[in-house]
């Protein structure tokens, strides 16, 4: 390095550990409140150092849940919204890598037309088409099901791009040798496309689990009964600063295990995560 | 591309494309054509007559006092919201270059909030600064700040903004890491040669050479506070006090399930679909030029 004194370097690394501070409190924060009594949450200042009903809390929360939501277990939350989050990732993973496969490895009138098809579907966010949408949905018999949750948000214009993209890599010698050596358009897909195409896969895997995981809007349209919402939907539905009866330890609780499994799978697949945000901004 | 080897199949490709086309046929384009139809419609109160209306939702919108105080409110949410989360990744981003110890984990510390949804973002800053418990509020207000987000508009405004810029400084910190990184060392030891120091290096290399990243992030920014953040919004303010937070996307569903107003909630879709095109072709258009550096 050029020019960075010792007490650059120093001055750095003050400010990166001032940065993770400033970034990580609020988490830090709704741990320790998980860890306490729910009336010492709501006495403020609240202490910053961890209580004694850390075990008593989660247990409270993972199994029996928050009383003013009809007691729904948060390990059933985590299990809607592992399904719709593995659901949306595998979904759009599935459909944009075979609909890429048709646009780049065959010919056929209305290619180019389907391609736009899917593209312009970008420009269509959930956001923009709410009502309509929703009631596609009443008339399918499609609220409070699993299928209403993730089918509806599997179209990935993003995804298909990026496969079409890749595919485009590959040299044509390729798909000539594999059909000189008698192999068909599965036996090529199988046998030499997925595989070449693991760690985009594995890349795009991960940004459509978070996406999946933190989707809001749409969860919240699309479910009422309790037991069908995904655990940021409860988390929400859970926190009132009005009633009194809110159980502040097992949202606090609920909280910290909303967070945890999508910051598990950032951080211990980084690569594939970093990959994945670098090639899927459009 | 012309020349492209490929299967000889016929039937294939269509079944390859069914699933998505379908699910794009149902939830997409059915839906996105009914808001445009009923943008050009006006519904009684009980929903058994609907009459062609042209254009009229779309005057009453945009004459509509409430739906320019949201534009108003938009605006400033947006560009606070990618302001500050540009400004406090940009510095994290230029240190981290310069430290060799301790990179990947100062990464890994950093990148996690990405993974919070957008609404716990804004529960978590709740937490910390909603006046009934929050540890925050009851030292403002022992420092004798009236701080009440509830009922201040600015202070829910810097409230929701703080929420939304947090979680996105993960995103700014990894783009203007590879930014940084993308700049040629020659250029930056030739100036140091030339007798520039470190924050002159910065002012006159580093950051017009980061320009393409930035503006890049500044879209990106712009557009995840116009269309992700409906969850922070929806989870700590309501678009209240008042009307003082409630952004484009959060009127839409408001006025749609909340108040039942279909024409007005479906032009204001339309509206929206119209950004989003705007936004998108900004981005495409500037995609390609962003990897040219000097």
């Amino acid at each position: 390095m050029i020019g960075d004194s010792r007490w650059g370097i120093r001055l750095a690394h003050a400010i990166l550990i001032l940065g993770i501070v400033v970034v990580a409190f609020p988490l830090y924060y709704v741990f320790i409140a998980s860890t306490h009594a729910g009336p010492d949450i709501v006495r403020p200042p609240m202490p910053l150092t961890p209580g004694g009903h850390l075990v008593e809390n989660y247990r409270a929360a993972f199994f029996e849940g928050a009383a003013n939501l009809g007691g729904v277990p948060v390990w059933r939350l985590l299990f809607n919204t592992a399904v719709m989050a593995l659901g949306i990732a595998v979904g759009k993973i599935v459909i944009s890598i075979t609909s890429a496969y048709a646009i780049v490895f065959f010919r056929f009138p209305g290619r180019m037309v389907f391609f736009w098809i899917i593209f312009v579907t970008l420009m269509l966010p959930v956001e923009v088409r709410i009502l309509p949408t929703y009631k596609v949905m009443v008339d399918l018999n499609l609220i409070d099901t699993y299928t209403g949750l993730i089918l509806p948000l599997i179209a990935s214009a993003t995804a298909t791009l990026l496969f079409r993209q890749f595919f485009l890599t590959i040299p044509g010698e390729l798909v000539e040798a594999a059909r000189i050596d008698g192999a068909g358009p599965f036996r090529f897909f199988k046998d030499i496309l997925l595989p070449l195409s693991r760690s985009n896969i594995a890349a795009l895997f991960v940004i459509l689990f978070i996406y999946g995981w933190t989707q809001y809007l749409w969860p919240l349209l699309m479910t009422n009964r309790a037991e069908m919402n995904t655990i940021v939907i409860a988390l929400r539905k859970m926190v009132s600063f009005v009633d009194h009866g809110t159980p502040w330890h097992i949202v606090m609780a609920t909280c910290v295990l909303a967070i945890l499994p999508p910051v598990l799978v950032v951080v211990l697949m980084q690569r594939a995560f970093v990959r994945g945000l670098v090639e899927t901004e459009k | 591309m012309s020349g492209r080897v490929v299967f000889p199949n016929k039937l294939l490709p269509y079944l390859l494309l069914a699933p998505q086309l379908a699910i794009t046929a149902v939830f997409f384009y059915w839906p996105a054509s009914q808001a445009l139809k009923q943008s050009m419609q006006r519904e009684d109160p009980f929903g058994l007559r609907t009459t062609f209306v042209g254009f009229a939702n779309f005057r009453r919108v945009l004459a509509d006092p409430n739906y320019l105080n949201s534009v108003q409110v938009t605006a400033v949410f947006s560009l606070a919201t990618a302001f500050l989360a540009l400004a406090l990744a940009l510095p994290l981003a230029v240190m981290a270059e310069k430290v060799v110890r301790g990179k990947g984990l100062y990464r890994t510390l950093l990148i996690w909030p990405y993974a919070v949804a957008p609404a716990i973002a804004g529960m978590l800053w709740l937490f910390l600064f909603n006046p009934a418990m929050g540890t925050f509020s009851y030292l403002l207000r022992a420092n004798g700040v009236a701080w009440d987000p509830l009922l201040k508009d600015g202070q829910a405004m810097g409230l929701v903004v703080a929420a939304a810029a947090w979680k996105q400084i993960s995103y700014n910190f990894l783009f203007f890491v590879a930014g940084l990184q993308a700049i040629p060392r020659s250029l930056i030891e030739a100036a140091a040669i030339d007798g520039a120091s470190g924050p002159k290096r910065f002012r006159t290399i580093v950051f017009p050479l980061l320009a393409p990243t930035t503006f890049f992030l500044l879209v990106v920014n712009t557009v995840y506070a116009f269309f992700d953040t409906f969850g922070v919004i929806h989870a700590v303010t309501q678009g209240g006090p008042g009307k003082a937070t409630e952004t484009l996307v959060y009127k839409v569903y408001n006025d749609g399930f909340v108040n039942l107003q279909l024409g007005s909630s479906a032009a204001q879709s339309v509206i929206l679909m119209g950004v989003v095109i705007l936004l998108t072709a900004i981005q495409f258009r500037y995609v390609e030029r962003r990897v040219h550096y000097g």
